[in-house]
């Protein structure tokens, strides 16, 4: 693939805040955009919205067909008329990560210069790193700008459920219920070493050039699909790939380049897998997965606490629900178990359950009818106490 | 999950002496109802005296129920988690028909009135006249309703009486500022202001318990 992803081309919904960001890394952006989609309408009172945060290669497009790919949306099962957020009764907004790359600020966007002013070029490896902390600010203020106050639900799988813990923690009073999926309080050294390994294989594209891959109208195609095949081992489980690919073969194509192609075939999960690498440089950019994956590498909330996670959530109102997945080894039930356990430290009003599945850490964007039912009911409860009126 | 689940024995005689337990509790309180099952009292105690009601369950799929209820439950182990919540975080802590199958009834015990102001628990009475009189009769371990599973596969490790309930708290100093003997269906029976009689016709013994 020769030319820059299409995604700077698409315009998405997005609005620009021009009284500057102060990003933890010390760098204040003085313009920040947030593209985010919304579905459902909001009442009369401004109560019932609920923010969904998306996960590392997620993005807004959470339940409508994506304008890149033609796919359905990320959480299509999830979030709609009917479906366990349900936009009948909620509005739901979706915001683009901040450091992202589908319209919200983020590497792919022209840099501003020191006086403000916007550069002809783009950020690329000069963005400054950013944390979950300045995403959820970002967000915050998009959620302000849309006229609410406070948040019936933060809800969010994997970083997603980063970002709702960092919501519930750092904005308690404009959170009534945070609905952190699949998650972790801090990025594991295992987490932190396979994303280590998709950054080296982007470096090691000679595509990349120093990641300023846009002067010789080249992407790092290769090494980000590498990145992606990784990351995306991480995400399934043993049981779900043999369950869906086992040891089978497949004619290889036509077109191979590897010479150690033994008799013509090929194992169906490497054809899976390069499927999903290739699919996925056409949707992502390379400096923005090089700055979310390192946002969410710094990711450790009970280190911002004093090293206490409980310190965290001390006196929270925030109710809690956190849900695991028995075959997610990426953000496997402990993690969920002691974020649990420091909420009850807190006092806490929290709810802990663990959906048996064999499909891994995807789980949670699969079809998991224990995991929606769950999601369904815990909403209910809560709209019940938050005086939300019945359907 | 190897560990004996008391869940299911629980699950099937749930609902039994909820109603005695309930009337234990003050309005508005805040209760941890541990081994919660489905959730039935907890819902009941937000719905009938708008207590801040929560549960914990160790079984996932009736944790599972309970949330998908709305109802705010947490997967955990009376013997491992109640360590976990800071002191006085309730006004009331409940173990239903639970005592007798957990690994350390004596610490989880004090945890629940560390963690409580008082404590409500309920216990199947093993001194009950028909489990006496089988053990002493046929010289089996007994099965009874309210004692139903075989001995090799009983989740129930800690059988214990109404009386040696009542050496226990005084053994640990708690104040019983409750009690009373009911038959296995919940019934409240007439037995309570004789312990020797509670022993030997209650099915099963509640107690309201609290610091001295």
């Amino acid at each position: 693939m020769d030319q820059p992803a299409a995604s700077t081309d698409l315009i998405h919904t997005h609005v620009t805040f021009d009284d500057g960001i102060a990003l933890e890394c010390g760098t204040t952006l003085r313009r920040h955009t947030v593209a985010y989609r919304t579905y459902g309408a909001l009442n009369e009172d401004h109560s019932n919205a609920i923010l969904v945060c998306h996960a590392l290669t997620g993005d807004q497009y959470v339940a409508e067909t994506h304008p890149i790919t033609g796919k359905p949306g990320w959480w299509e099962s999830v979030v709609g008329p009917g479906l366990p957020i349900d936009t009948n009764r909620f509005f739901v907004v979706c915001p683009n990560v901040l450091g992202g790359c589908m319209g919200s600020t983020g590497p792919l966007c022209r840099r501003e210069n020191p006086d403000g002013t916007e550069s002809a070029e783009p950020w690329g490896t000069d963005f400054p790193p950013v944390t979950v902390r300045d995403m959820v600010r970002a967000q915050k203020r998009l959620v302000e700008h849309l006229g609410i106050d406070r948040l019936f639900a933060v809800i969010g799988g994997s970083m997603g459920g980063m970002q709702a813990l960092q919501w519930a923690a750092q904005y308690p009073d404009h959170v009534f219920a945070a609905l952190p999926i699949a998650a972790a309080s801090y990025h594991s050294a295992q987490n932190i070493a396979f994303h280590e390994v998709g950054r080296q294989a982007i470096f090691a594209d000679p595509d990349w050039h120093n990641g300023r891959y846009w002067e010789k109208h080249r992407l790092p195609a290769r090494g980000l699909a590498v990145a992606r095949m990784c990351a995306h081992i991480t995400y399934l489980s043993e049981e779900a790939l043999t369950r869906k690919f086992g040891r089978r073969l497949q004619c290889a194509p036509k077109d191979s380049t590897e010479a150690i192609n033994l008799f013509g075939d090929m194992f169906e999960v490497e054809s899976y897998l390069r499927h999903q690498g290739s699919a996925f440089v056409q949707r992502f950019d390379a400096n923005s997965y090089l700055t979310i994956t390192r946002a969410m590498d710094y990711f450790d909330l009970a280190a911002d606490s004093g090293g206490d996670l409980a310190e965290a959530f001390k006196g929270t109102a925030t109710r809690f629900l956190l849900v695991s997945f028995t075959s997610d080894w990426l953000f496997p039930t402990s993690q969920s178990r002691a974020i649990a356990r420091a909420l009850n430290r807190a006092g806490a009003n929290v709810s802990f359950v663990e959906i048996p599945t064999d499909k891994g850490h995807d789980a949670f964007l699969l079809d998991e009818p224990d995991f929606h039912r769950t999601l369904a009911g815990f909403l209910r409860g809560c709209a019940m106490h938050a005086g939300l009126p019945a359907l | 999950m190897s560990a004996p689940d008391p869940v299911r024995f629980l699950a099937k005689n749930m609902r039994v002496d909820l109603a005695l337990i309930a009337g234990m509790i003050a309005p508005r309180s805040r209760v941890l109802d541990i081994g919660c099952g489905d959730g039935f009292l907890i819902d009941h105690l937000f719905q009938t005296k708008g207590c801040d009601a929560r549960g914990i369950e160790i079984d996932m799929a009736q944790v599972t129920q309970a949330v998908a209820h709305g109802l705010p439950v947490m997967q955990g182990d009376a013997d491992t988690d109640l360590a976990h919540y800071p002191d006085d975080a309730f006004d009331y802590v409940v173990l239903s028909r639970a005592l007798q199958a957990v690994e350390r009834p004596r610490e989880v015990l004090a945890q629940m009135l560390r963690i409580g102001t008082r404590a409500v628990v309920s216990f199947p009475n093993f001194g009950h006249w028909q489990v006496r009189w089988q053990l002493l009769a046929t010289g089996r371990m007994p099965m009874t309703p309210a004692w139903d599973r075989p001995w090799y596969e009983t989740p129930n490790i800690h059988p214990c009486t109404i009386h040696d309930f009542f050496s226990l708290c005084e053994q640990e100093g708690y104040v019983i500022e409750r009690w009373l003997a009911a038959d296995d269906g919940g019934r409240r029976a007439p037995w309570t202001r004789f312990l020797m009689l509670a022993n030997i016709f209650g099915e099963q013994g509640v107690f309201l318990l609290r610091r001295r």
